[in-house]
């Protein structure tokens, strides 16, 4: 058999053309998901087999109407172009057009060409033109174009078998060129040429217009293009508006013999439209929406509970099998207690993390989140927020690390930076299972109405809490920050469409590997630097403890696994974490925090929840029984050394409570927000800020109920 | 009396129009590539509850923006 070869191909086009659907039909679950290089935007590839002995590597490129970026996402398409272009990689671009919008996909079509590049076009959507009325002629239009044309459809499958059989024929079209630059801007042209060195008139515009947003473009490079520009008086905007026109020209010119349209009586597919007019009513749509939340956030609290205590209890049974067969040591410790712990703190996120982002691909998927964002536009303006801020608001309730990455489909940077900034006060999951402890500790079970409970109340207000502090942060930001750059909300909105499970699946397989490797691997370095911390400590300390507590012990008449938690929970007070958590003491204590809080505040940058952990071990609960209830018991036991009444008041848990909703306690989105911002600015003002607004309500809130 | 030029954000819904041109140079790079074009017809399909953002309808498929974009598109009268 012939050694396999390996085509490599990108896939272009505008955004809802099914770009993603006909990726996920080529590759299946074939697919990795990268960076490109120097901006964070997902890079995803995958691997097609087209024949026996070949294979295609495939690149999605993020959606773009042209190749004039208007978002992080659009300038990776120009950058990987010009990349793909000095380096005469790819073999072909596929370019996806929606066969109901041809006219307007085609710009991107006629661009890419005028590049040089050879390219396939895949014809989608043509269902959806028919029913429009519209009839295309595909012989003729790939005649026109002169290129292959191949019909598909990207939701069903039909076709990707021609378009593989195209991608594995060696393609050989012709250099096209439908804009011919050099009659607007001849000076500019072959300047550029000649400092780039390269021989393409479009790419040498495209050049003079963008250099300063390439990311592939050297200082020097930059320099250069921009003494051209200057010298030449060089019209950016006005040559690009006329360059748009006269490609319009060119393509109606093109695809006048090769579409029919319908004649002007014909009613246009209006059915989208009619379910617009209720979907986006002032009272059905607002309705509408939140119902759609309401039922999102039952998923998330009821179906989530079954995984994730099936992985508490593989991880629990890991952990013990592990203590079981290895010998005991620091080193078993450092797995079982550090490893394990962990990556168990990890995993137990993915259940809801999966459901919540299933549900955003679905209503992406139906078109229906672009409706949202419609609606929701007006609203989130008055905050400085734009209707694309929704999207991170709702995901941020899982985690706000894959929330601060879908971001990025917002062009402007203010109101981006701002929804950054802002959506780590939405209560992820990581703070529910301390909102649960800390309620049922003070908050009575009682009915309120007869249907509600008073705990199920208290929770729902803290979401609510934490949504107040993103909204009106967002407020005070908005005013505080002055942007010149205008934010677009000129946004399609696609037709309603039924989801396909096969993308939906897809996306929470890529948003859980985004938590998975982005958040997890920042949660496990954590819990394993805190491992260490609170198990070692000064050695003379350490060692007075572990004598005193088995002195303890023995006075108070303890079992040999009471002794054990005792000494544990004595050595944790002389460890490092015990230290820092005393040290930090005096400042806690306006707060009603003892040392004993101050290691768990500590410990819970590694992930909020593990408050439960630490709170267990400080008291001496052990790891055997590391549930909710019996740390709730041994809180609620927990005696006021000066007092003699419960510890953990109404006015201490409250405190700690609203700590919880509003502190910066996450590095895994600090990670992020420097990543996603490019500087150290914003998560320390980030961090500043929030450690801020919870010291201050938390502060508040114990001098109100003391 | 002069009467004032109709851009789209005059629209009411199911009202139509015809694309004269653009009073902002930036914004228009945007209508344009979306297929929003000198002589294209337009027709307002509904506004967001609040009366803003509106959706309209272009080159067969439905754009949303905001009214103070839409003020940028002058109909011809």
């Amino acid at each position: 058999m012939a050694p396999s070869s390996l085509l490599k191909a990108a896939l272009i086009g505008n955004p809802n053309s099914g770009k993603t659907s006909l990726f996920n039909q080529l590759t299946g679950l074939n697919q990795k998901i990268g960076n490109f290089p120097g901006v964070t935007v997902d890079k995803k590839t995958g691997i097609s087999k087209l024949t026996v002995d070949q294979q295609a590597e495939i690149i999605d490129l993020p959606g773009t109407y042209s190749l004039y970026p208007k978002s992080a996402d659009e300038q990776v398409v120009m950058d990987y172009l010009f990349d793909a272009f000095l380096k005469a990689t790819p073999d072909f671009l596929i370019v996806v057009i929606d066969a109901s919008t041809l006219e307007r996909n085609l710009l991107l079509f006629t661009q890419v060409r005028d590049l040089g590049f050879p390219v396939i076009l895949a014809l989608n959507m043509l269902d959806l033109a028919e029913r429009d009325g519209k009839k295309i002629d595909i012989p003729t239009l790939s005649k026109k174009l002169n290129v292959p044309v191949v019909a598909v459809n990207a939701r069903t499958g039909e076709g990707i078998e021609k378009i593989k059989a195209a991608m594995a024929c060696p393609l050989h079209n012709a250099p096209e060129r439908y804009f011919k630059p050099v009659e607007i801007a001849p000076a500019v042209i072959s300047a550029v040429k000649s400092h780039m060195k390269i021989d393409n008139d479009y790419m040498a515009l495209l050049l003079a217009h963008q250099y300063e947003g390439m990311l592939s473009l050297s200082a020097y490079d930059k320099a250069a293009i921009d003494a051209i520009v200057k010298e030449n008086k060089f019209q950016s905007y006005s040559i690009q508006s006329t360059e748009t026109l006269k490609r319009y020209d060119l393509i109606r010119g093109i695809i006048k013999d090769s579409i029919s349209l319908p004649p002007v009586s014909f009613e246009k597919n209006r059915w989208s439209e009619r379910i617009d007019k209720v979907l986006t009513h002032k009272v059905y749509g607002f309705a509408l929406f939140f119902a759609v939340l309401f039922v999102m956030f039952q998923a998330i609290f009821a179906w989530a509970q079954y995984p994730m205590d099936l992985i508490d209890g593989l991880m629990g049974f890991l952990k013990q099998t592990l203590q079981e067969a290895l010998p005991s040591g620091s080193l078993t410790d450092l797995l079982t207690e550090g490893v394990i712990a962990g990556l168990g703190g990890v995993l137990i996120f993915i259940p809801q993390i999966a459901i919540l982002f299933g549900f955003v691909a679905v209503l992406e998927e139906t078109g229906y989140m672009s409706r949202v964002m419609y609606i929701m536009d007006k609203v989130m303006r008055q905050f400085g927020l734009s209707g694309k801020s929704v999207v991170p608001l709702i995901s941020g309730v899982a985690c706000a690390v894959p929330a601060i990455m879908a971001t990025r489909s917002i062009d402007n940077w203010k109101e981006r930076l701002i929804t950054i900034f802002v959506t780590p006060f939405m209560s992820c999951s990581a703070r529910i299972p301390v909102y649960t402890v800390l309620i049922a500790l003070v908050i009575p079970s009682r009915p309120i109405l007869g249907i509600f409970n008073l705990q199920g109340i208290v929770m729902m207000a803290l979401y609510l809490l934490g949504f107040l502090a993103a909204i009106l942060s967002a407020l005070v930001l908005h005013w505080i920050l002055r942007s010149k750059e205008r934010g677009y909300f000129i946004m399609e909105l696609p037709t309603y469409k039924m989801p396909r499970w096969k993308n939906v699946g897809l996306a929470i397989i890529e948003k859980v590997k985004t938590f998975v490797f982005e958040a997890g691997k920042v949660i496990l370095a954590i819990s394993i630097v805190l491992w260490v911390l609170a198990t070692y400590g000064p050695k003379e300390g350490m060692q007075e403890a572990k004598i005193a507590g088995e002195r303890e012990a023995i006075a108070k008449g303890f079992t040999p696994a009471e002794t054990e938690n005792y000494i544990a929970s004595k050595k944790l007070e002389a460890s490092y974490a015990g230290h820092f958590g005393k040290f930090i003491e005096p400042g806690i204590r306006p707060l009603g925090f003892d040392w004993k809080i101050g290691i768990a505040l500590i410990t819970s940058f590694a992930a909020r929840e593990v408050f439960i952990g630490t709170m267990a071990t400080i008291y001496s609960i052990g790891d055997q029984a590391e549930d909710t209830d019996s740390v709730v018991q041994k809180m609620s036991k927990e005696k006021d050394p000066q007092t003699g009444a419960a510890y953990y008041n109404v006015a201490r848990s409250l405190s700690l409570l609203v700590f919880y909703v509003f502190a910066m306690q996450c590095m895994s989105t600090l990670a992020v927000v420097y990543r996603e911002t490019k500087s150290w600015k914003w998560p320390i003002a980030q961090f500043i800020f929030m450690t801020a607004v919870a010291y201050v309500s938390s502060f508040v809130v114990y001098s109100l109920f003391e | 009396m002069t009467k004032i030029p109709k851009s789209v954000a005059d629209l009411k819904p199911g009202e139509k129009g015809t694309v004269c041109c653009f009073n902002d140079e930036v914004m228009s790079l945007k209508f344009l590539e979306m297929g929003c074009l000198p002589g294209s017809e337009v027709e307002l399909s509904h506004k967001a509850p609040f009366g803003d953002p509106i959706c309209i309808r272009v080159g067969g498929y439905a754009l949303s923006m905001r009214l103070k974009e839409a003020a940028t598109i002058m109909l011809i009268d």
